[in-house]
């Protein structure tokens, strides 16, 4: 179906569903790369005044990737709940934005809501809003999950602890975890990127932070950033997994460049279930998500990147992860530029993900080779934690030196809960104030005086 | 210090790792000093990426160490291009194709593995270990008479140009050693890409990765074990990527060196360090 959208005195025509969107999308690198981005400010804006007038239903009639080609429309059409749609079957998208600014949709709407709606939808809603809109609606979701903590509460912060190191060194990694501990990190997860996939390094990893997390009695859970099938495998061998770690993407071919399905991370659910490891729920799964994976494995299908990203989610939520986190400027300025594209990429994943219903967190980062640099990472940092973001990434000064890319440091989480009166996990934040390690009931910060808790760690090394 | 920075107890924790650890606060967040440190790393990286690949001094020397060389150049024409137009990194420009193709035609063609070094994002990796690197798989590659297709040296390469250039010498395995996004840390990371069957078109699962190679990383004798395992397993297996798993034991290999190898935060009693 073609849409036309006429405006100072010019018609502009899109020719389907996928491109109208791409059009509609804010300006950002990967889209021209893909060539699907609008061919000036005008088109882009007439694009989105069409797109505002389309009927929210369009989406379950008319898909961006053909059904019959990609297993994840057909995940998305066969999972979508008509009831949880009703109560705005009728809007369209920008009535649909309307809506959402509304007091009509309250936290349990917009929970009830999230089944109905479509990462299609999502995005097409995100392509109209403006930060701030995107910051006060997905303020209002609460998605709250469960393994040894809770993540996702109502003015808390988690963070990932990731002790990275370029040689999987026990020492090296250990040291990063203890001034993480130290400095309140870890809540989300202690997760480390192995720097390679050797299942021998792996499995050592994984008992290595078993063993940590044992000793000091740690509200929390570890992960090894590994391949799906790497971490059966660790299973399959008698070592202890939290949580099943993934990277996905937004439509069946470039999950294949991942070398994954849906079948094989259903696989990998089943595992980490069986162990039943978790004391306080079931979450098992830890997925990563960014803009311009599917475009970067040419399985795009002509999608704008933000969209496929979308998609993405709609794989995350069929296996009720603990985490999902966009790693939103890992990828380079072939995707997103500077820091205008990679803050206003973060918080739409954020919302975009929120909206249906996943515990959001973001890697906010920067590699050096895009035109970004620590100002624009702090303006991230403070706008996600006021849009309600489950959690962040905590790592030794910003400096990952295995990844070389630079996203937030122990520090900026403690800055950012400061300034917006944020608190940790409970249980994890308990930990702390019992062991010593922080101090203050009401306002939890760190003592000066090294915890007792790792004296005989310290005197180990000394 | 002056005593407006709260100093971290733990600071002995800083020879276990390059991480900046143990930074200390001023109120809750980083110190002028570690900040300025970090914003200096940070221009030193920017700089390294627009640093031009030693094409003449690099040619030099692969050739005085027995590696005859073909100098290639991928589609993207210079390294603003290249930054924004992966695509055009990832393929040959059309005079590349052309001196390959005539060299491929001249009888270089069927060999058993075909090595690849590009410039990628870090062109000081390659020009200070790309070679040291060869140096280091070779003896093992000699050792079980593989036939070697002459170096492909690529400037504005991406991983996937490597698959190309295997496929036209008609190599069974293409391994390209590619300079890695610099890091603040390490600004001379070469990574290692292996396809077995290389073709054009293949995507990230048919390789298999190994990363952070540089004497204070992964030393070049531990990235060798670890090609070598999987070089070997491709060749038997006849397959790369995630249906070929690292499974090489790298405890056998002597330590190396500076770092600790136990984690003092489990273990007990003797001091790791002698």
């Amino acid at each position: 179906m073609t849409y036309a959208q006429s405006v100072g005195g010019r018609t502009y025509r899109f020719p389907d569903l996928k491109t109208l969107l791409a059009k509609a999308s804010p300006a950002r690198s990967g889209d021209y790369l893909a060539g699907v981005a609008a061919e000036d400010d005008s088109e882009r804006a007439a694009a989105q005044m069409a797109l505002a007038d389309l009927p929210l239903k369009t989406f379950l009639n008319e898909v961006v990737v053909p059904y019959e080609d990609d297993e994840v429309t057909r995940l998305i059409v066969d999972r979508h709940d008509a009831a949880a749609f009703a109560p705005v079957s009728s809007l369209t998208v920008g009535d649909f934005r309307n809506w959402l600014l509304g007091a009509e949709a309250d936290e349990a709407a917009l929970t009830k809501l999230s089944a109905g709606i479509t990462p299609e939808m999502a995005a097409a809603v995100s392509k109209l809003m403006r930060v701030q809109d995107l910051i006060l609606v997905a303020r209002k979701c609460r998605v709250v999950t469960r393994l040894r903590n809770t993540i996702g509460l109502a003015g808390r912060l988690s963070t990932r602890l990731q002790p990275n190191h370029p040689t999987d060194d026990p020492a090296g990694i250990a040291a990063s975890i203890l001034d993480g501990l130290l400095y309140g990190s870890g809540d989300a997860v202690i997760g480390i990127n192995p720097a390679t996939d050797s299942v021998p390094a792996v499995c050592a990893l994984l008992t290595m932070l078993d063993e940590v997390i044992h000793k000091y009695e740690i509200p929390t859970q570890s992960c090894v950033l590994t391949h799906v099938t790497t971490s059966i495998e660790a299973i399959n061998r008698g070592v202890p997994v939290d949580l099943v770690f993934q990277s996905i993407a937004g439509t069946e071919a470039a999950n294949k460049s991942f070398g994954v399905d849906l079948a094989v991370l259903k696989e990998g659910r089943e595992a980490a279930l069986a162990l039943k490891r978790g004391t306080v729920g079931d979450n098992v799964m830890y997925f990563e998500t960014g803009q311009g994976s599917a475009l970067s494995a040419n399985a795009h299908h002509g999608v704008d990147q933000q969209t496929c990203e979308a998609r993405a989610y709609a794989v995350a939520r069929e296996f009720h992860p603990l985490l999902v986190n966009t790693v939103v400027g890992f990828i380079g300025p072939e995707y997103l530029y500077n820091g205008k594209q990679i803050i206003r990429a973060g918080l739409e994943d954020h919302f975009c993900g929120k909206l249906l219903g996943l515990p959001m967190g973001c890697d906010i980062c920067y590699t050096n080779h895009a035109e970004a640099d620590q100002d624009d990472m702090d303006m991230l940092l403070t706008l996600l934690p006021a849009a309600g973001c489950s959690f962040i990434m905590g790592i030794p000064g910003s400096d990952d030196i295995m990844l070389n890319y630079q996203t937030t440091s122990f520090h900026d989480a403690l800055y950012v809960r400061e300034v917006l009166g944020l608190r940790m996990a409970p249980e994890f934040e308990s930990w702390l104030i019992r062991k010593g390690v922080f101090e203050g009931a009401d306002h939890p910060h760190p003592r000066k005086t090294l915890s007792s808790m790792f004296a005989p760690a310290l005197a180990r090394i000394a | 210090m002056s005593d407006l920075v709260v100093v971290n107890p733990w600071e002995g924790l800083r020879r276990l790792t390059q991480a900046r650890i143990a930074l200390g606060r001023a109120g809750v967040s980083i110190p002028t000093k570690p900040l300025l440190d970090f914003q200096f790393a940070h221009a030193r990286a920017r700089d390294a990426v627009h640093l031009p690949m030693d094409r003449e001094g690099l040619c030099a020397r692969m050739e005085a160490a027995q590696f005859p060389v073909i100098e290639l150049h991928s589609a993207a024409p210079d390294r603003t291009t290249y930054l924004q137009r992966p695509d055009l990194g990832r393929k040959l420009g059309a005079d590349s194709r052309e001196k390959l193709g005539a060299l491929a035609a001249k009888g270089a063609h069927g060999f058993d593995i075909a090595f690849v070094v590009a410039d990628g994002l870090s062109a000081f990796a390659v020009n200070e270990h790309a070679l040291s690197m060869l140096e280091a798989i070779r003896p093992k590659l000699t050792e079980a008479g593989w036939r070697m297709a002459p170096v492909a040296l690529v400037e504005q390469g991406r991983v996937a140009i490597g698959d190309e250039i295997g496929a036209m010498f008609g190599a069974e395995i293409v391994v390209i050693l590619i300079g890695e996004r610099p890091g603040l840390s390490a600004p001379d990371s070469l990574g290692l890409y292996m396809t077995y069957a290389p073709r054009v078109g293949l995507t990230d699962e048919a390789r298999n990765c190994i990363s952070n190679v540089r004497p204070e990383g992964q030393s070049f004798a531990a990235a060798a074990h670890r090609l070598d395992y999987l070089l070997k397993e491709a060749k038997r297996r006849k397959l790369s990527g995630v249906d070929l798993k690292d499974e090489s034991e790298m405890k056998v290999l002597p330590t190396e060196g500076k770092q600790d190898q136990t984690n003092f935060l489990i273990s007990e009693g003797v001091s790791p360090r002698a």
